[in-house]
């Protein structure tokens, strides 16, 4: 054991758990002042829900031993934990930390993937089928696919037993391009189908977005986050986590620059939306790539992925599906993206060991890194497509036209975020009895003192 | 009399209030307004999709103000308010028949 790599990996746990807080405030300002509370709690929902099943048997599913073919980890090997804990010589490691911190570390992932979802269906999601779907997805989609790319074990013969992707195929996935971006993306375009567009769509010009220095805050906290994800990856304190966390500087500046180049020319304004955007456009495709690529190449790949979410958020008007809040253009595109780079500028001389295609690897690198990446894609559309649409066939997923109209935070959530004074009609029942009878049986003038 | 109405730019508000009480103007009302005129309103970009903001924020000005001063009010208005932009707004004049002070009950010109 290693107190110089726990102690990263156990900030960097902290700093992965901040990000989805984070993703709260930049979407949350995305969407309509009606709407933040509900946007923000699809986020704390998915930190209460996935935290629990992580425990439960989550970790045990998805890092347990391979019961078959690199599919999936055992469920029942470390129930609650059980088998994982112990100190000194008798603790149990991952690399040279505890396992424990390693399962503390792979629960932020598992939370902040199913988070990301939310973004696609902002407005109109009733929470409880919210909940519901993302307690079935991260079961039968993220726990799998993290074994698929991140379980690296093998068996005491030095036999392959780790996932099928990552271990088994060797796709290269340092952070999660795949079992992160990719999944989230493609269960998110499957949720924006099954959910139909938001009243409005694409016509109703309050659907601009409430409070950009939210979304700027939000980016904020995301960047900030992410270089516990991507450098605390190397799981120790290392040259490598020292890459990927110049790696993680390098390209979402990049990118935000890349972003802004294209709002230029084509709307004529480099505005805020756009750098928050770009940064985190960036942020989701060096996430697979920050150990395989030199600095320069993710300067490269920052640009590219700038530039080509910022065409590819259009997409949504264009084919007529509502993903709100641009979870595919982000990052299902900025996933991809930096997924299939790794196929073209990876080399030798980075912690990856491998050569992509400009370094003379060939197409084979390039190869296997699409077939992982669209492995995951279809397995994640196709799970959430099924699961949303028998959500919405039995209990519903939408909440009803009136409530949209009125707002889903007074109507699903009995609150409202702001208070701007001035509502008229509006009255005060104090819920406790006793306050209340004193509330309805003192005279008004005794309740608020008149200066004279 | 006549009761004067003003539709100025929002930033021009304190160098309107300031002509008008450097001339003695004794009180006024102002409410905030969304409007437009020949200019129409402007363009968002967000993520590349466009919103038309057509109905802009305005100040709107309400004079009280006897016949022999009605003239001499709206060049202030007009001179204070005036950047020579497209959105400076506009004035216009209506007669009143009666006016009242609530306090005292004075009637007519005594009320302006």
């Amino acid at each position: 054991m290693n107190a110089g790599d726990t102690a990263w990996v156990l900030v960097s746990a902290a700093l992965v758990l901040l990000m989805t807080p984070g993703l709260a405030f930049f979407y949350g300002g995305m969407t309509r002042a009606k709407g933040v509370l509900n946007m923000m709690m699809m986020s704390f929902g998915a930190i209460a829900l996935v935290t629990v099943l992580w425990v439960l048997f989550g970790y045990s599913m998805a890092f347990g031993t391979d019961i078959g073919g690199g599919l999936l980890g055992n469920p029942f090997e470390k129930l609650g934990l059980n088998g994982v804990l112990g100190t000194g010589d008798s603790a149990t490691l991952v690399g040279t930390i505890p396992e424990i911190a390693f399962v503390g570390f792979q629960a932020v992932f598992a939370i902040i993937t199913v988070a990301l979802i939310s973004g696609a269906i902002a407005d109109r999601a009733k929470f409880g089928a919210w909940m519901l779907f993302a307690g079935i997805w991260v079961v039968l989609v993220y726990f799998p696919v993290a074994h698929w790319v991140f379980d690296f074990n093998k068996d005491a013969e030095g036999n392959n037993i780790g996932g099928w992707i990552g271990q088994g195929l060797g796709v290269i996935d340092f952070a999660g391009g795949t079992a992160v971006h990719i999944n989230a993306g493609a269960a998110a375009l499957a949720l924006a189908l099954v959910l139909g567009k938001r009243l409005g769509f694409g016509k109703d010009p309050s659907h601009r977005p409430h409070n950009l220095p939210f979304v700027m805050l939000g980016a904020g906290l995301l960047w900030f986050g992410w270089f516990g994800f991507n450098a605390g990856s190397a799981l120790a304190a290392n040259a490598t986590a020292g890459l990927a966390w110049i790696n993680t500087l390098a390209a979402p500046a990049a990118a935000t620059l890349g972003w802004l180049i294209v709002e230029k020319i084509r709307d004529g304004h480099a505005t805020s939306l756009g750098a928050a955007s770009g940064a985190v456009a960036g942020l989701v495709a060096i996430t697979p790539a920050a150990a395989a690529l030199t600095p320069g190449w993710a300067i490269v790949l920052g640009i590219l992925a700038g530039a080509v979410c910022a065409l590819a958020v259009g997409l949504k008007y264009k084919l007529g599906y509502d993903d709100s809040l641009d979870v595919v253009g982000v990052h299902l595109v900025g996933g991809l993206i930096g997924t299939l780079f790794i196929g073209l500028a990876a080399n030798e001389g980075s912690p990856a060991g491998v050569n992509g295609l400009f370094y003379g690897g060939g197409f084979e690198l390039l190869g296997k890194q699409a077939l992982g990446s669209f492995a995951v894609l279809i397995y994640s559309f196709v799970v959430a497509f099924i699961v949303g649409w028998i959500i919405n066939k039995t209990m519903g997923f939408r909440i009803t036209e009136e409530h949209e109209v009125n707002g889903i935070d007074i109507s699903v959530h009995a609150e409202t975020a702001y208070e701007f004074g001035g509502r008229v009609g509006s009255a005060f029942h104090p819920l406790d009895e006793a306050l209340r009878a004193r509330h309805v049986e003192a005279p008004i003038e005794t309740q608020i003192k008149v200066e004279s | 009399m006549k009761l004067i109405t003003a539709i100025i730019r929002p930033e021009k508000f304190d160098e309107v209030r300031g002509a008008l009480e450097s001339y003695g103007v004794q009180g006024l009302t102002v409410s905030a307004a969304n409007g437009y005129g020949r200019q129409r309103g402007h363009t968002e970009v967000y993520r590349g999709a466009e919103y038309v903001v057509d109905l802009l924020p305005k100040i709107r000005i309400e004079v009280l103000a006897t016949n022999d001063q009605v003239d001499d009010i709206v060049d202030v208005l007009i001179s204070s308010s005036n950047t020579g932009r497209a959105g400076d707004g506009k004035v216009w004049t209506v007669n009143v028949d009666e006016a009242v002070r609530v306090r005292t009950g004075e009637r007519g010109n005594a009320a302006v």
